[in-house]
Formats: structure tokens, C-alpha cells, sequence
């Protein structure tokens, strides 16, 4: 990528500039995340959660580095890989688990499942079921913003799969052409569904690349590093408040389940997953260096661990307490007043 | 009171809902210095400029998109189709995003929205260009869909549209748009989302009809009238919500019923017309409900086959006559 509007890379003293309690803070919401995730498996495979289901364990740090650096009230929306992002903008996981239950306590009372959750009042949009669709939404919430006169920007992510379909170039476009600050994430975690994606993308490695000829800057980012994603957010951020233009990252990450819970992830080697897991862990990594850099001990990375695992338990015994939904709620909000 | 062609009807409600409401605004293509496609937003980039009246690339789907997000957070864009045809490219969103997403988010996110623009045949647009697509809008549960017959009802409805915080599809007809009428004055007038009036009054037999069908209808009543048939003549305006009070009290009056749209039949307006005078008039009815309904052919080209394939005052006619027995 040229461009020389872009900020350079600081490495080690973008890293120093974070302080350790927003760190320390990261390091448990990711292990929340994880957790999470691992308990609400765990009552899938109960029967307590049913439908499609899609897990972000692996792919904390993008999340995790991105919430470093971005505003309040700059918007998020994503794919139906959203328990993180919807626990990420403040919503209580019990919420959120219960949602994932069908419950009268979940997020969308119920209604809207594992694929939409919503939180407007935390400026994150969702949670959308169709490949694609929530990037020319995204692009919406950042015009929006401009309509009304402000300098925040939307963060619209989707995967490698998703980075083929039509409306994502459709809004590159767009945002090119009218000025629109929407930062494009794509989270590459190396496969669509079962699709690895060197057989689904033309220039597979380099779908940063994709606004090169609208004249949107790209850039390609270790997607497993909170401190790289936070780093090249910061840069798209600067450039996309200052020049009111859009911004494209690719971060590499690796899903550990498969695509959906039906999906066994028969398409990768046993190796391959073992070495995302075991050599490139978000989690882990951030441990090591928290521990080597800022001086926190093993066994406070470990209890904060065992907190995120009493409150996803927790949350998923309240979501199993949880009633359905009411069936008078059957027929509510199917037209606004 | 002031006569207008509905294209300027349709016009003034656009730039009188502008002036009332900052987060109104407008895109499509062709809609800014072309002064939209049919003329329908004639001087309005002048008057609101770039931010509000939008030019798109023709990208239906993208600019549909980007028109919810920004619903999404309060605004309230007016999403001109140049045709309903090319809004199939954009229907994902329309479905999904617009029409879905306040239920599925429990209530806590509004798509306050206007998707409008000419459906169903022009005159020699050809099978891709001539489609009716009001059923199988007013088949979502999420969305309202309103079908003007006149200057008034256009401009009354898209400024009830307009308001609305949810999406509505304004299903205009391009046939109607150099139509003059009557149209009041005055930023206050709207017409009610819902509401369906009686084009004419007859006792012997109802018409039930939507948009331009409304006119082939009114031809057909003064042709059956001729032949001492007083035809009631039920002008929807709404399909969805439809009023059904007004067309069920029409039924019990005629006792007889005769369902016309422009689109084709299978799984049509006009057989939902006849399963809810069906199910709920069924005591009062002196004979099947007739349906009138496009031919089962993608929409021909040549003239004489484009007139065998859409609804004639003729089959109005006919219809009508067999539900009264003559």
C-alpha cells in the first residue's frame, strides 16, 4: 500500500502508549469472549441453543485491538458471527446467552436469535444473516454520521466469504465516491464456510487490495496481535476522520470451530488448526507479553480466566432460568407506530 | 383546488416532507441534475443541493443498503427505483434489512424508509421492464404497500409515507404519471396508510382494484352502466394493511365481487380478494368472486399480444357480467 497520508508503523511505542489497565481490561474481555463461546458450544450441544450458531473463538484480538482505539460513538456492525461484538458493546452476557436460548431475557426479547442482536444505544447495528448485507449497511450508519455532521466512522466487518459478494465492491464505490468514513474490516479467517479461500477469491492473499482502484488505501494486518490491530486501526481511523474517506484492513485470524456447529471442520488438517492454537492464540499472546512487559503475574492472567469461566457459566444458568418469550409478544413490533 | 399531473403531485410531497424534516432526503438514480427519470424530483437538487438529493450509480443494491443503514440511525430516505424492475437487485434489502429488522432486534432498531418508483407496464417496455410486483411485496409482514390512482392519492400517500417510521413501498405506475387531477392544498394534507375509497358507487356488483387497474375499472363501470349494470368500484390505495372493512361492506351491498390486478394471477392480489370476501362475506355472495389478472405469459412486446396479456375494460366487463349472471 502507498499512500502517503498514511501514518508510518510505531511498533513498540504504539504498544507502550496503551495503558496497562485498558490492557489488563482487554486481556479479561477476550477471555469473556472465549469462554463464552465455549459454554453457549457446550448448550448447543445440549439442545439448549438451537438454528445456526457461529463462534469467534480465535478471532478475539481483532475485536480486542479494535476497541482500543475506536470511539464510543464511532458505529459497529458485523455478519452473524456476532456474540462477541453484541457482549463487546456493552450488552450483559447473560443477555446475550439467553438471546442465543430464545428467552424473554435475551437481547432481541427472543426474537432475533444468535445472528441478531442489537445494541443502538452502543452504537452496534447488528448482527445480520445475510453474507454482505451488513457492509452496505455499514456504509449507511458512517453516511449517516456525515449527514448529520459528525466525524464518527462505522466499522463494518465481514469475512473472506463475504468479501466477494457484489454489494461489497457496490459499496466501496459508494463510499469512495461520496466521502464516506467507513472502515472495511475484513476478517480473513481462511476459510468461507468450507471454501478455503484461495478457491473462492481471485488474489486471494491480498484482498486489501480490492478499493486500489477507487483509491482506498488497504493495508494487511496480523489479525492474532491485539497491539497490530489496534496500531493499523488508529492509522485508518486518523485517515478516515481527517480526509472523510474510507479505509480497507484485512486481518489474517483463524477460526477454531468450524463455520457453524454443524460443521466439522473435515476441510483443514488437525495440524494446521493445532498451530493457529498453539503458536498464534490472541489470548495467549497478549498473556505473554503482559506478563513479560508490564509485569502481571501468571496467576492473576489465570483467575481472570477462571472469572470469565464463572461468568459464562453463569450466564448460561441464566438463560437456562430464563422463560420463553411471552406469546402475546408473538405479533409486537412487526410495524413501528 | 389546484390541478396537477401526478408526477408534480409527487414532487411537491417530496420537497414539501424536505422542507419539514432535515433528515429527509432523497436518492436514485437519475434523480438529481436529470431531475429524476420521470421527472418526478424536477428542481429539487437546485433547490436542496448534493446532500439531499442524491445521483447514484446504477448499483441498486448498494445504494438500497446504504439507504437502510442510514434509516438505521434516524434518517428518513426516500429510495427512488427508476422502475420497481430494478429494485429486484435491491430486494434483499428491502426484505431483510427494511422490513425485518424491527422485529428481529425486538424493537430497539426503526427503518424509517421510502422505496418508490413506477411499477407494472409502461407501453412497449417489454417483459423485463413491465413487471407488477404488488404482491410480492405486500406478501412481507414489515412492510406497508400503497399504489396510487391519483395526483392526490400519490402526493397524500407519500407524504403519509414519508412520516411513517417504518418502510413503505410506493408502488406508483408509470402510465399514470401525465395524469392530471385535483390535488389539495396545503403542507398538512396526507392521505391514511390503510384506507381504501369508493371510486364510484354502484349496487349490482364490486370492483375491487389498485393503481392504473382503478381506471381500466372506472372505464369498465361506465360501459356495464350502459347495459344497466351499476358497478361499485373499490379503489385500495393500501394493499398492505388492506381495508377490508371497505371492501367486505362494499360485497354485502353488491353481493358480488369481481378482483382485478394488473400482475399475474398465481398466488395474486385478486385471489387474496376473493379468500377474504371469501371467508368473511361468504353469506352475501350471489357468486363466485371473478378474478382479473394478467395473462400467464412473460409481457409480450408486439402491440396486439401486450394488449391480449394485460386486464382491458373488456375483461372487466365480461367478469363482471358472469358474477351477475347475464
Amino acid at each position: 500500500m502507498a499512500n502517503a497520508q498514511v501514518k508510518p508503523a510505531q511498533g513498540a511505542n504504539f504498544s507502550a502508549s496503551i495503558s496497562t489497565e485498558r490492557l489488563t481490561q482487554t486481556y479479561q474481555d477476550m477471555c469473556l469472549w472465549r469462554r463464552f463461546e465455549e459454554r453457549a458450544a457446550q448448550m448447543y450441544m445440549q439442545g439448549k441453543i438451537f438454528g445456526y450458531f457461529h463462534t469467534y473463538n480465535g478471532q478475539e484480538a481483532i475485536m480486542g485491538g479494535m476497541r482500543l482505539v475506536l470511539r464510543k460513538t464511532d458505529d459497529i456492525i458485523t455478519s452473524y458471527r456476532c456474540h462477541a461484538h453484541t457482549i463487546a458493546s456493552g450488552i450483559d452476557s447473560k443477555a446475550v446467552m439467553a438471546e442465543l436460548c430464545g428467552r424473554r431475557d435475551g437481547v432481541s426479547g427472543g426474537k432475533g436469535g444468535s445472528m441478531h442482536m442489537f445494541n443502538p444505544e452502543g452504537h452496534y447495528w447488528g448482527g445480520h444473516g445475510i453474507v454482505g448485507a451488513q457492509v452496505g449497511l455499514g456504509a449507511g450508519l458512517a453516511f449517516a454520521n456525515k449527514y448529520m455532521g459528525r466525524d464518527d466512522v462505522c466499522v463494518t466487518m465481514y469475512g473472506d466469504g463475504a468479501a466477494n459478494q457484489g454489494q461489497v465492491f457496490e459499496s466501496m464505490n459508494y463510499a469512495a465516491l461520496w466521502g464516506i468514513p467507513v472502515l472495511f474490516v475484513i476478517e480473513n479467517n481462511q476459510y468461507g464456510m468450507g471454501t478455503a479461500v484461495c478457491r473462492a477469491s481471485a488474489g486471494a492473499g491480498q484482498l486489501y487490495k480490492r478499493g486500489e482502484a477507487l483509491g482506498i488505501p488497504g493495508e494487511k494486518v496480523n489479525g492474532q496481535d491485539v497491539f497490530a490491530v489496534a496500531e493499523a486501526t488508529a492509522r485508518a481511523l486518523d485517515y478516515m476522520r481527517a480526509n472523510m474517506k474510507p479505509y480497507i484492513i484485512e486481518f489474517d485470524t483463524y477460526r477454531y470451530y468450524g463455520h457453524s456447529k454443524s460443521d466439522p471442520g473435515k476441510y483443514r488438517t488437525k495440524e494446521e488448526v493445532e498451530d493457529w492454537q498453539t503458536n498464534r492464540d490472541p489470548i495467549i499472546t497478549l498473556g505473554k507479553y503482559l506478563v513479560a512487559e508490564r509485569g502481571i503475574k501468571q496467576s492473576q492472567l489465570d483467575a481472570w480466566d477462571e472469572a470469565a469461566k464463572a461468568e459464562a457459566l453463569a450466564a448460561a444458568e441464566f438463560a437456562d432460568a430464563s422463560p420463553q418469550p411471552d406469546p402475546s409478544v408473538h405479533t409486537t413490533h412487526v410495524i413501528p407506530e | 383546488m389546484p390541478v396537477q399531473a401526478m408526477r408534480d403531485a409527487i414532487r411537491d410531497a417530496i420537497r414539501e416532507e424536505m422542507l419539514r424534516d432535515q433528515n429527509v432526503f432523497i436518492l436514485g438514480e437519475e434523480v438529481a441534475q436529470y431531475n429524476g427519470p420521470f421527472k418526478c424530483t424536477r428542481d429539487l437538487w437546485a433547490e436542496f443541493g448534493d446532500k439531499r438529493v442524491i445521483d447514484t450509480p446504477i448499483a441498486e443494491l448498494g445504494f438500497a443498503g446504504i439507504a437502510c443503514g442510514a434509516a438505521f440511525k434516524g434518517l428518513r430516505p426516500i429510495v427512488d427505483f427508476m422502475t420497481w424492475n430494478f429494485a429486484l437487485l435491491a430486494s434483499d434489502h428491502i426484505l431483510n434489512s427494511a422490513a425485518k429488522t424491527y422485529y428481529m432486534s425486538g424493537g430497539m432498531v426503526k427503518c424509517p424508509i421510502v422505496f418508490r418508483g413506477p411499477n407494472g407496464s409502461a407501453i412497449g417496455a417489454g417483459a423485463q421492464h413491465s413487471q407488477d410486483f404488488t404482491s410480492w411485496y405486500a406478501n412481507v409482514p414489515g412492510l406497508k404497500v400503497v399504489a396510487p390512482a391519483t395526483p392526490a392519492e400519490a402526493k397524500g400517500l407519500l407524504k403519509s409515507a414519508i412520516r411513517d417510521n417504518g418502510p413503505v413501498c410506493v408502488l406508483e405506475h408509470e402510465l399514470l404519471y401525465g395524469k392530471e387531477g385535483e390535488v389539495p392544498e396545503g403542507d398538512d394534507f396526507t392521505i391514511p396508510i390503510g384506507k381504501a375509497v369508493i371510486a364510484r358507487e354502484g349496487k349490482d356488483v364490486t370492483i375491487v382494484a389498485a393503481s392504473f387497474m382503478v381506471h381500466r375499472a372506472l372505464e369498465a363501470a361506465e360501459l356495464l352502466a350502459a347495459e344497466g349494470i351499476e358497478a361499485e368500484v373499490v379503489n385500495l390505495r393500501s394493499i398492505r394493511p388492506l381495508d377490508e372493512t371497505t371492501i367486505l361492506d362494499s360485497v354485502r351491498k353488491t353481493n358480488r365481487c369481481v378482483a382485478v390486478e394488473e400482475g399475474w394471477q398465481f398466488c395474486g392480489l385478486a385471489a387474496e380478494i376473493s379468500a377474504l370476501v371469501t371467508s368473511k362475506a361468504f353469506d352475501h355472495l350471489d357468486a363466485p368472486v371473478e378474478r382479473v389478472s394478467q395473462a400467464d405469459v412473460p409481457l409480450p412486446y408486439a402491440r396486439n399480444l401486450e394488449t391480449m396479456s394485460l386486464p382491458q375494460a373488456a375483461n372487466i366487463v365480461a367478469a363482471a357480467k358472469k358474477v351477475c349472471y347475464v
